[in-house]
């Protein structure tokens, strides 16, 4: 039993300090020189606006469903004015973050494991890295700072989209005019309900982007690497959304909410 | 003093009989697997060098030592008279620039056309800015292997032949003083394996170029070979031109013959 169970915590061990020397792999290639610009747009364009139907499409069902099931309660209560608020601050504090880093982690991080543990099978890898060019540079360094630009960005057009959403679904039932109604929304936001959301939308991208890139690059030389690899990233990413979100949530709370 | 030190060792560079690969008693083991056991062998500028064995004997291990892939597990490998080993991450880069390596697949960058796939070495590992002088060293490569009108086309458009020359291109674009081939015939016709291998003949008396050719292709052995190593089982069991070889009375050696006669 004892024999069985150290190869895989030495497996677990190799890939942590795996996982350090890439992230310091990461930091140094940035500073490095060369940055690879027009890369980084193509990333940015491929990640950025190629996910934007998507998480558009989400954080509007989303709002319109939140409204949906938060209204009989509210009205049982006699709070139906306050929907929009409850919407707003709940949207923009962590609905909108959240839906729009697993939207992506699902997209981005999987095509990002996909795609570098395809060119890692086919060799591409290994054949930039003997042409003496710089693979982490050209390929690492530009989708994880392309995914973490692109996520806060995502999350900023999903909150108003969700918003959007919920206005429309409050037409459903009620009579609300779309100025009174964002009026409601923005009057119930202070700057502190929306900064602390939006700084962790960073680390949500970076974590996608890291994650993906890891996972791409360090697939084993096999086709069905290709499909674990893509697999790990987005279990990996969810993963790691879900524990940033939570350290985030207790971090703002020490801070401003106590 | 120093000046005559730099003569004598651009003389020396310069000379056919200039040692310019030099590997000294390697060994490498994956896991319980050694696959490479004590291997001692030296290539000469100029010269058309074809490792030939079975699949899986070590063979491709061998050149991904050569250029800094694979670190040995014991033993040394010089390349232009410097241990590999022991190089910098930037003297590393500096010896990948003189030599190219093509790989079994060809490893074109599959999201760049053919011209992207050729700059690629040039702005990023040369520097070129010049697109005139890019375009032109583009254009003279892409002919040299036959493919100029393949230059707007992706690789996914590329017959596995096309490819190959795609990578040859790419690898020499940078005009590398030894050529490392991985298996540049495998999963060809017989017709395209052969102009494959008379295209390494090329492309070796055009850029004046040292080769080592991993194969276990005896036709391509055949064409290209200036002297051929035989492996087996992880060692260099036998050496010596294409004929001496085939007229070899060890049963071994003669078995790699025989499928072909």
């Amino acid at each position: 039993m004892a024999e069985q169970a150290i190869p895989g915590y030495k497996k677990w061990l190799e890939d942590i300090g795996e996982q350090g020397v890439f992230f310091s792999q990461f930091f140094r290639n940035i500073f490095k020189g060369g940055f690879e610009w027009s890369e980084f747009v193509r990333q940015c364009y491929e990640i950025g606006y190629k996910s934007f139907m998507l998480v558009g499409l989400t954080s509007f069902i989303m709002g319109m469903v939140l409204i949906l099931q938060l209204r009989p309660s509210m009205v049982e209560m006699g709070a139906e004015s306050m929907l929009p608020k409850t919407l707003a601050v709940s949207f923009i504090r962590e609905m909108g973050p959240v839906i729009t880093a697993i939207i992506c982690a699902g997209k981005i991080a999987s095509s990002i494991g996909a795609e570098l543990g395809s060119m890692k099978v086919t060799e591409q890898i290994d054949a930039m890295e003997v042409s003496g060019a710089n693979p982490t540079q050209y390929l690492v360094v530009t989708r994880i700072l392309a995914v973490t630009l692109m996520v806060p960005i995502l999350t900023l057009m999903g909150d108003v989209i969700g918003l959007f959403g919920g206005f429309l679904a409050l037409n459903f039932t009620d009579d609300i005019s779309f100025h009174l109604y964002f009026n409601k929304c923005i009057a119930s936001l202070e700057f502190i309900d929306f900064l602390p959301a939006f700084i962790k939308t960073f680390f949500f991208g970076f974590a996608i982007g890291f994650v993906g890139c890891y996972k791409g690059f360090h697939s084993d030389k096999g086709t069905e690497s290709v499909g674990l690899a893509a697999n790990s990233a987005v279990v990996t990413a969810s993963l790691w959304i879900f524990v940033i979100d939570a350290i985030a949530v207790q971090i703002t709370s020490l801070l401003y909410y106590r | 003093m120093e000046e005559t030190a730099v003569k004598h060792k651009e003389e020396a560079r310069s000379s056919k009989h200039e040692v310019v690969v030099d590997i000294e008693h390697v060994s490498k083991s994956f896991g319980s697997k050694e696959v490479l056991k004590d291997i001692t062998l030296k290539i000469k500028r100029g010269e058309n060098v074809v490792v030939l064995g079975k699949s899986g004997e070590g063979k491709s291990v061998t050149i991904q030592c050569i250029v800094g892939l694979l670190t040995p597990d014991s033993g040394i490998v010089k390349v232009f008279g410097e241990e590999v080993a022991e190089m910098s991450n930037e003297e590393l880069k500096e010896l990948r620039t003189k030599v190219g390596f093509l790989f079994q697949s060809g490893a074109l960058y599959d999201s760049m056309t053919v011209r992207e796939n050729m700059e690629f070495p040039l702005t990023r590992v040369l520097k070129m800015k010049d697109q005139g002088e890019i375009d032109q060293r583009i254009e003279e490569v892409l002919d040299a292997v036959g493919l100029l009108e393949a230059i707007d086309k992706m690789p996914s458009d590329l017959s596995g032949g096309m490819r190959k020359r795609a990578g040859l291109a790419r690898t020499m674009i940078v005009r590398p003083e030894i050529m490392l081939y991985d298996e540049p015939t495998t999963g060809l016709d017989p017709i395209t394996s052969r102009e494959i291998s008379q295209l390494i003949l090329q492309v070796q008396k055009k850029y004046k170029t040292t080769s080592v050719i991993i194969t276990h292709d005896m036709e391509c052995a055949r064409i290209t070979a200036d002297r051929i190593v035989i492996m087996d089982d992880g060692e260099y069991i036998a050496e010596g031109s294409f004929d001496e070889l085939k007229s070899s009375k060890d049963e071994l050696v003669r078995s790699f013959f025989n499928e072909t006669a």
